[in-house]
Formats: structure tokens, C-alpha cells, sequence
């Protein structure tokens, strides 16, 4: 593609008046800055714990890694629909919990597997839908909303299985954690779908394109007469069958369903996601770039762990991490005012 | 000429519009009309009401009380949606704008081209097409733009300012509104904005114009409405030797200057 000068955007307006010039990217280089930084220090980490231990750059443990990144990543992918609005959702590692426990508790009872599957991702639907109607209806801040929703929809946990697992024998079920397609792992295929879907969702359609004019100026969206709360409120309904579907996934591969499952992890899901490139303030951000950044999270845990590295550092580094991507989001934006 | 007016049609009317924020009665019985091709001028110090006039009149806020009648029907806008499908742009006092989407998103916003089935979550946008038509709205301003993908927030105030102009022209509105169009505008361009309104004024759409400039105003209006405290202070006719020193009195104190001749 040719350079434009700035002459040959605008001709003048009157007097001197020239719009600014264009910038002209090349479709095939959709990668920003941020994201070619990412794949930068993705090889570097790979080549760093290749040379460090004979057993990394192993296929097993690269399925491994994409393994353990899908879980997560789907979740990343609906918490980057919400962040992307505007708004925030902590109650995911508590709809994965319960999405597992209510799929696993179905499944036991002998309910059929995909019946199963269906309510534990329409838990997460109907979570993400009150979520979304306490948020727009009722004007209560998300964090607000979506902590109180996490305490209480853990604490069912708690109580509806009196602190007990559920331990799963269906082989159906369980090969959608364990299974392979041409070699594979299937969440890592879930993954893949989950994130070309709301790649198109975000950047193709008309719903897409609200969700970014919603996060850049909510205000300005009411102004051009968009029902920002219906649209806000499909966000909710994403994030949380995006999250339940990750919780499924987590419970058929861990082959049991524990209240606790998926405890902290809505902490790991978020620093992917900023470090990611999605503004907590909202209206900037892509899916590619929170599945880069699992990617970078997913290998280095699993580097650490290859290593030996003690596992109580990690959640020291992970937090560095989160501190890091937050300090390049603020200074992007200008900081928190 | 007083006699076409008469029998003109207006294009839009409000009578006895009352607009109360709590104890406060930011509009109290305001009535006036506009004919079409007619440039009015709507004046008034801070806080007299003209911005929630003017949100009355494309949607945003409901009144309280009054009624609007646009092309000789009773309307009821329950949103700036509502107004913009029968014909009412409007250009905000702080545009308005999504920044972090390009100029083609902007301008097509919540009226974006598009195929695809009933939902906008399955519906595909056409962003050649839109990018096209943006273009070419752009070059009836007389600016020929390439690249319709730069970011607004790339873009300068007076830049943004042609954006905001160009999405109220782009869907050919009959009424155009511009709330305190020329305040980020640098000299060179208030005077390109005095063009444009002219011209828009010749082909028979009417605009309203929210001003502290009374310079500008009195450069383009046909009539100026001016508020004073919620309530309509008076209407003053440029052409017939009104001056603007009557404007201020009005705006200031509410009644037309006694004169000090006499």
C-alpha cells in the first residue's frame, strides 16, 4: 500500500484547514505494539526454559500448556467482551465452580451428558443476566455487583454440597477435558472456537461495534439514541456462559467438582486480560490480545513448575505481573484519576 | 415577506413546553416555531435553559409539560433515536463522540449499514460501503478525505468538529441543531461554519444554533429566540434593526430595553 502524504488526504476546507494525515497500516500487520512485545517475550521464555530443562519443548507438555491456557482463556475471552463495555466481572471463578458443580451434580444423578452441559452453561447465562440487571436497571457499580454475586454463588456452593466433591465416571464427560481430535486436546479446539467467535462478534458486527462505542463514552451512546443497557447486559450474558463453560471443561478434565474449584482465578483471568491490552477504563482492547497474554501466563507457570521453581513465588510473580500490565495501562491512559 | 411567513408552514413547534429538574423550573412555558429554510437563533445567559430546550426538542429529556409538533404532527420523542428517524440532527456542545472509534464508525453510529438477520448480534457490517458513503459526505463539505479509519481521538478539536458536522449531515436531516457549534472553533474556521450554515440554509433546512458568539448569530439568523431564566425573554428580528446591544439587555434582564431617548 502507498504512503499518503498529508496533502492528499485533505484538500483544504478553506484557508488552511487540512484534516490529519492518514496512517496507513497494512491489513496483514493487524498486530499492535503491545501484541508483538507479547510474541516477542513468549519466544524469549520459551527459548529461556528450552535451554533450562530438556522436558519443556516436549509435544505433551506443549499440550499441556495449551491444555491449561484453554480453561482460562475462555474465560479471559468473555471477561474481555465486559471489560471491553466498560464494565468489570469478578464473579467468574465462582460461576466456573458452580457451572462444574451443577454439571457434575446432573451427570451423577444420570442425566444425560449434553443435557447436563446445557444447564451448567445456562447457569451461566442466567448469573451473567442478573448481573447485568442489577448493573444497568438498578445503577450499582459492577465490582460492587459482581463481589457480592461471587461471595454469594461460592457460599451455595459451599452449602449445596456441604464442602464435598463430585467424582465423575462418565467417559463422554470426561473426554471433553481429556480427549484429542487429530492429536489436539479438545479444550484447546473449544478455545479456538470460543475465541473465533467473539473475534467476529467484536469486529464484524453491529453488536460488536456498540460494545466498543459503550466502553469509549456510554454517554455519548445514549446521546445517538443506542440502548446502552440492553447491549451492556449481553455483555454480563457472554462473560457468564463463557464462564461456565470454562468451569465445565475444568471439572471434566479434573474428573471431580469441588466448591473450591477455580478459587483465585478470576485473578489470573483479569491480569491476562489487561496485560492483553483491554482498558480497564473501557472501549479499547481484542480478544487476540488476552489470548496472547494466557499464552504468556500458561507458559510461564509451566515453566516455573518444570523448573521447580517454589510454587508459593508464583503467585508473587503473577502479581508483579498484573502490577506491571496495570502500570502500562495507566501509563497509556494517562493513570487512575 | 411577513406575509409568506404568516401562511408557511413551520417545520417544528413547541408550546408550552415546562421542563422542572427537581425544585428547579428550567423551562417555563416556552413556545416558538421555526419555518423550514429558516435559521433561529437561540440565546440566553448560563443556565437559562437553551441546552434543555434544545434536548427537548431532539428527545433527550422528556418535558414535563408542552407539546411538540414537527411537520405539523403531534410528536412524542422518547429518545434522540426517535428524532433522529423523523429528521433531527443535532451536533453537541461536546460533540458527542465516541473517541476511540474511527470517523466511518462515528458518523454511522447506531445507524450502521448492515446485512445479516434480525439481531445486531448477527448482523455484519459493511464497512466499505459505510466508508464510501462517509467519503462522499464528507466531500459535499467540500474536504476530501482518504482514510476514514483514523481514531477521533487522533483527530483536533476543529477536526472533530467537522466530524460531529458531517454525522448530522450525512442522514440529510430537515432540522439541524448546533449546540454552541463554534466554541472550539479557531477564527478561520467560525467563518467556514457561517459557509456551511448558508448553505445548508439554501437548500431548505432549518437550522437552530445555540450561541454565545452574537456576532455569529447575527450573521445567519433570520430570528433569535432569547431565553431568559426558564422563560422566553422575547424574540428579536435581526433584518429589521435589532441590535445587539437589545440581545444583551434581554438576555441580562429579561425585558427590552426602554429606550433613552425619550
Amino acid at each position: 500500500m502507498k504512503e499518503i502524504t498529508r496533502d492528499q488526504v485533505a484538500k483544504p476546507l478553506a484557508n488552511e484547514e487540512v484534516i490529519v494525515e492518514g496512517r496507513v497500516k497494512s491489513i496483514l500487520w493487524r498486530l499492535n505494539f503491545r501484541d508483538f512485545a507479547m510474541i516477542v517475550i513468549l519466544v524469549g521464555l520459551s527459548i529461556f526454559f528450552t535451554v533450562q530443562s530438556p522436558h519443556f519443548f516436549k509435544m505433551g507438555n506443549l499440550l499441556d500448556i495449551a491444555r491449561s491456557a484453554a480453561i482460562n482463556g475462555i474465560v479471559a475471552a468473555g471477561e474481555t467482551v465486559v471489560l471491553i463495555s466498560g464494565g468489570f466481572d469478578l464473579s467468574i471463578s465462582s460461576v466456573m465452580a458452580a457451572s462444574g458443580s451443577i454439571t457434575a451434580a446432573l451427570i451423577h444423578a444420570h442425566v444425560s451428558t449434553y443435557l447436563a452441559v446445557f444447564v451448567g452453561l445456562s447457569f451461566g447465562a442466567m448469573v451473567g443476566f442478573i448481573n447485568g440487571i442489577i448493573i444497568t436497571k438498578m445503577r450499582i457499580n459492577p465490582l460492587i455487583t459482581t463481589l457480592a454475586t461471587m461471595a454469594i454463588i461460592r457460599g451455595t456452593c459451599y452449602v449445596a454440597s456441604n464442602g464435598l466433591s463430585i467424582g465423575i465416571g462418565d467417559e463422554t464427560f470426561r473426554s471433553f477435558g481429556f480427549g484429542k481430535i487429530y492429536g489436539i486436546p479438545k479444550p484447546a479446539i473449544m478455545l479456538i472456537i470460543v475465541y473465533a467467535i467473539l473475534y467476529i462478534l467484536l469486529h464484524y458486527t453491529q453488536f460488536g461495534r456498540y460494545v466498543y462505542a459503550i466502553g469509549g463514552n456510554a454517554n455519548s451512546c445514549r446521546l445517538c439514541g443506542l440502548n446502552i443497557d440492553r447491549w451492556r447486559l449481553i455483555t454480563y450474558i457472554l462473560c457468564g456462559i463463557c464462564s461456565a463453560f470454562g468451569g465445565i471443561l475444568l471439572t471434566a478434565l479434573v474428573g471431580t467438582a469441588i466448591p473450591t474449584a477455580a478459587l483465585g482465578s478470576e485473578l489470573v483471568v483479569i491480569s491476562a486480560v489487561i496485560l492483553g491490552g483491554t482498558s480497564l477504563a473501557g472501549g479499547e482492547g481484542s480478544v487476540m490480545g488476552t489470548l496472547l497474554a494466557m499464552a504468556l501466563l500458561s507458559t510461564l507457570t509451566n515453566g516455573m513448575t518444570i523448573l521447580s521453581f517454589p510454587v508459593y513465588w508464583h503467585q508473587i510473580i503473577r502479581g508483579f505481573i498484573l502490577l506491571l500490565a496495570v502500570l502500562i495501562d495507566a501509563a497509556r491512559t494517562g493513570g487512575y484519576k | 415577506m411577513t406575509f409568506a411567513q404568516v401562511v408557511e408552514k413551520p417545520l417544528i413547534e413547541v408550546r408550552d413546553i415546562c421542563k422542572n429538574f427537581g425544585a428547579v423550573q428550567a423551562l417555563q412555558n416556552i413556545n416558538f416555531r421555526v419555518l423550514p429554510g429558516e435559521v433561529l437563533g437561540l440565546v440566553g445567559d448560563n443556565g437559562a435553559g437553551k441546552s434543555t430546550l434544545v434536548k427537548v426538542l431532539n428527545g433527550a429529556y422528556k418535558p414535563d409539560k408542552g407539546e411538540v409538533f414537527f411537520e405539523g404532527q403531534h410528536v412524542h420523542f422518547e429518545s434522540p433515536l426517535d428524532s433522529r428517524k423523523k429528521g433531527i440532527e443535532m451536533i453537541y456542545q461536546d460533540f458527542a463522540l465516541i473517541e476511540c472509534l474511527d470517523i466511518t464508525s462515528n458518523i454511522f453510529l447506531g445507524k450502521e449499514r448492515t446485512f445479516g438477520l434480525f439481531s445486531p448480534l448477527l448482523r455484519f457490517l459493511l464497512r466499505r460501503q459505510m466508508d464510501d458513503e462517509a467519503k462522499k459526505t464528507f466531500k459535499d463539505l467540500g474536504i476530501q478525505l482518504e482514510n476514514m479509519r483514523i481514531k477521533v481521538k487522533e483527530l483536533s478539536g476543529g477536526e472533530r468538529q467537522l466530524v460531529a458536522i458531517a454525522r448530522g449531515m450525512h442522514f440529510q436531516p430537515k432540522l439541524f441543531i448546533m449546540d454552541e457549534p463554534t466554541a472550539n472553533l479557531s477564527v478561520g474556521k467560525i467563518e467556514t461554519l457561517l459557509t456551511l450554515e448558508r448553505d445548508l440554509k439554501s437548500r431548505g433546512v432549518s437550522i437552530i444554533i445555540i450561541s454565545h458568539r452574537l456576532e455569529d448569530i447575527f450573521a445567519v439568523a433570520d430570528r433569535i429566540v432569547v431565553l431568559w431564566r426558564g422563560q422566553k425573554a422575547g424574540e428579536i428580528i435581526p433584518r429589521e434593526g435589532a441590535t445587539m446591544e437589545d440581545v444583551v439587555h434581554l438576555m441580562m434582564f429579561g425585558n427590552r430595553a426602554q429606550s433613552t431617548k425619550e
